[in-house]
């Protein structure tokens, strides 16, 4: 019995060694997750979901102070990827989400006075001073940022047009 | 059904082929339209780069926009005349949106630009040959419309044993493949050597189904000079013409799921795209017209037309004579892969095999029915795919269900469709998946990229203001000195 006991006892004594030392040697600072959810966000930093940035947003999402549908941008796919990884359902058919938007420069009444280019977080806005501006379709996230600015009113929030490319088949109506 | 029948493989269905009359009447040559519109879109990959501008003169073959990255080809004007425009115009395509084309008034001279033929293609390295079949615009003239030097330059990097000609031509009621093997067997033979030397393959084998004799004929009395062509005969079943199924059938090689035909040693081709290939090297001639079928019971003259790429087909029909009876449905391509265009004021493009029009009563449609679980669509799936399952996961918006289950393997055949007794609308279900998937498969690519962007800003923001202090410091610390300087002068010259 004696050796039972004594072995046991060794064996916790190590085992709890290995652990402490493991504890202190692989020690993770913040919380990984957050990292993980924030990696899925556009990354953009709009703060159109109220939190300052992607990584509050992601930090809210994972404390649970916000829903995973907070990001217009990213919209019900975002929600939906977001979902999945929090290992939580949600009905995303109330969520509502017209597909992808961009900005559109109005050019007849774009002034060029440049401030929307400095607000974009994407550097998708081109055009020198006085000069007609534009957005580059490829790279604009939809953030809304530059609308807030524009002293005239020429930038507004329009869907993503459908190429060619882009347009998929209709989903066949249920039989 | 005998008992070895079990055995056997089930893929693949056997439609009505509605081949004839079509197929046997004497191909036309579509005059010169007033107008051409020509897509600068009409291959897979990048869309070709406008290089004409509006008002400008062309000439027939002259290039008008050029290949754009990797997998891209250009296109050149189908016939000789004034760029009128260069705009949006309807798409041959279902969805009838806008795509980018250059609008050509002809002169009906139809006068050539200089041409460069070459008359001893074997004396050239493989990728020379490869890069004038790119500059010549060709691409796969089956309907897939890949850029075919692509595939010629595989050769290159992969060693490729066996060539393997499509004039199967499995689609019903298109003929246009037959009729070209019928009439310019030599042309085809022709292409098939140059192909064989660019790729470096040992023997091409010529798939063509048995319902059409003249055509194996034809091939053969063609074929015989050349020890290294061989023409082959195989069943006629849909979707034999698909690449994964003539290589099976003629290779006896099945290519993996992840894996392309070159990853076997083989590569495949067309029969119009070894003509076009010939005529890309013996006559430095681009691919600006090709051999098209029209049929349909709505067809007043159905037959094979060599029509110019970028014919309008309502410009098409009304050569051919017109309607006999009202169109309900018009149809670019097979009637089991086309699509369906909105109208008849779209151009046909490299790739148009055909164009058909059904009749109300051809169409013969019907509302679709709940599955009864026959397996009928299992059986005729030529990939072993479970068409069924497919379909209810997609329908519950499960797409990674459908993934998992080889949606990524469904060649978009119809089979499971043309079989299914209760007329679902199954492979609809799986286009409409597939470009589901790649849309979502678009927005990760983009999110990504714009992700790059912004902490690119960020980083340059930092940069900025960092540039900026170190630069006032600067300032600062030059000011401090000159005071000091300026003070030190000052009681240097004081005392």
């Amino acid at each position: 019995m004696i050796i039972a006991v004594a072995s046991l006892t060794l064996l916790s004594l190590i085992l709890g060694l290995i652990l402490g030392f493991a504890d202190r040697a692989f020690a993770v600072e913040g919380n990984a997750f957050v990292g993980e959810i924030e990696a899925m966000m556009p990354g953009s930093n709009c703060g159109q979901c109220g939190f300052p940035g992607c990584s509050g947003a992601a930090n809210a999402i994972v404390d649970g102070s916000a829903d995973v549908t907070c990001c217009p941008p990213g919209g019900k796919a975002l929600a939906a990827a977001l979902a999945a990884k929090m290992g939580i359902t949600i009905d995303l058919t109330q969520l509502k989400d017209d597909g992808p938007k961009i900005a559109v420069v109005a050019e007849e009444i774009c002034i060029g006075c440049a401030r929307c280019a400095k607000v974009c977080p994407t550097d998708a806005i081109i055009g020198a001073a006085k000069q007609i501006h534009n957005v580059l379709r490829e790279a604009c996230t939809g953030c809304n940022s530059c609308v807030e600015k524009c002293p005239t009113e020429a930038l507004t929030l329009k869907p993503l047009p459908i190429t060619v490319q882009h347009w998929v088949w209709p989903k066949p109506l249920a039989a | 059904m005998g008992f070895m029948d079990f055995f056997k493989s089930s893929w693949g269905v056997h439609p009505d082929d509605h081949k004839r009359p079509a197929a046997d009447a004497a191909a036309r040559r579509v005059p010169v339209p007033p107008r051409v519109y020509i897509p600068f879109s009409q291959h897979v990959g990048a869309p070709a780069r406008p290089r004409v501008v509006v008002g400008q003169h062309v000439l027939k073959g002259e290039c008008i926009a050029e290949a754009q990255g990797n997998i891209s080809a250009p296109i050149h004007a189908s016939t000789s005349g004034k760029v009128t425009a260069i705009g949006e115009i309807t798409a041959p395509h279902p969805s009838g949106l806008p795509i980018l084309a250059v609008t050509i008034d002809s002169d009906g001279d139809e006068r050539w630009i200089g041409t460069e033929p070459i008359h001893d293609p074997f004396s050239l390295a493989p990728a020379d040959l490869a890069r004038k079949v790119a500059e010549a615009g060709v691409v796969g003239l089956g309907g897939a419309t890949f850029p075919s030097a692509v595939k010629l330059a595989l050769g290159l990097r992969s060693k490729i044993t066996q060539l393997i000609i499509n004039g199967s031509e499995c689609e019903p009621y298109l003929s246009c493949d037959d009729r070209l093997m019928r009439d310019s067997p030599e042309g085809i033979i022709g292409g098939i050597r140059i192909m064989l030397h660019a790729t470096g393959a040992n023997e091409a084998l010529v798939g063509i189904e048995d319902n059409k004799p003249e055509a194996i004929a034809a091939m053969r009395k063609a074929a015989a000079p050349y020890s290294e062509i061989r023409i082959c005969p195989v069943p006629a079943r849909y979707p034999m013409g698909s690449d994964r199924q003539l290589i099976l059938e003629l290779a006896g090689k099945e290519v993996p799921s992840d894996a392309r035909a070159a990853d076997v040693g083989v590569i495949v081709h067309n029969v119009g795209t070894a003509f076009a290939t010939r005529q890309a090297i013996y006559e430095g001639r681009p691919l600006v017209s090709r051999l098209m079928t029209l049929n349909g019971d709505a067809m007043a003259n159905p037959g094979n037309y060599e029509v110019l790429v970028g014919t309008m087909v309502s410009d098409l029909i009304a050569f051919s004579g017109g309607y006999k009876s009202p169109a309900a449905r018009l149809i670019m391509g097979g009637p089991m892969m086309g699509s369906v265009i909105p109208h008849a004021h779209v151009p046909v493009v490299k790739g148009t095999a055909g164009i058909l029009a059904f009749t109300a009563a051809e169409l013969a449609e019907e509302e679709a029915r709940n599955c009864i679980r026959c397996g009928s669509c299992i059986r005729a799936c030529p990939m072993g795919l479970l068409p069924l399952e497919m379909a209810n996961n997609i329908r519950a918006d499960k797409l990674d269900g459908a993934e998992q289950l080889g949606l990524g393997d469904c060649i978009s055949c119809g089979c499971c469709s043309y079989v299914c007794p209760s007329r679902i609308p199954l492979v609809q279900y799986f286009t409409h998946a597939k470009g589901q998937l790649w849309a979502q498969e678009r927005g990760k690519l983009r999110n990504e990229s714009t992700k790059k962007l912004a902490i690119r800003r960020t980083e340059r923001i930092e940069r900025e203001a960092r540039e900026k202090a170190e630069a006032a410091a600067k300032r600062k610390a030059d000011k401090a000195a000159a005071a000091a300087a300026a003070a030190a002068k000052k009681e240097t010259t004081g005392a």
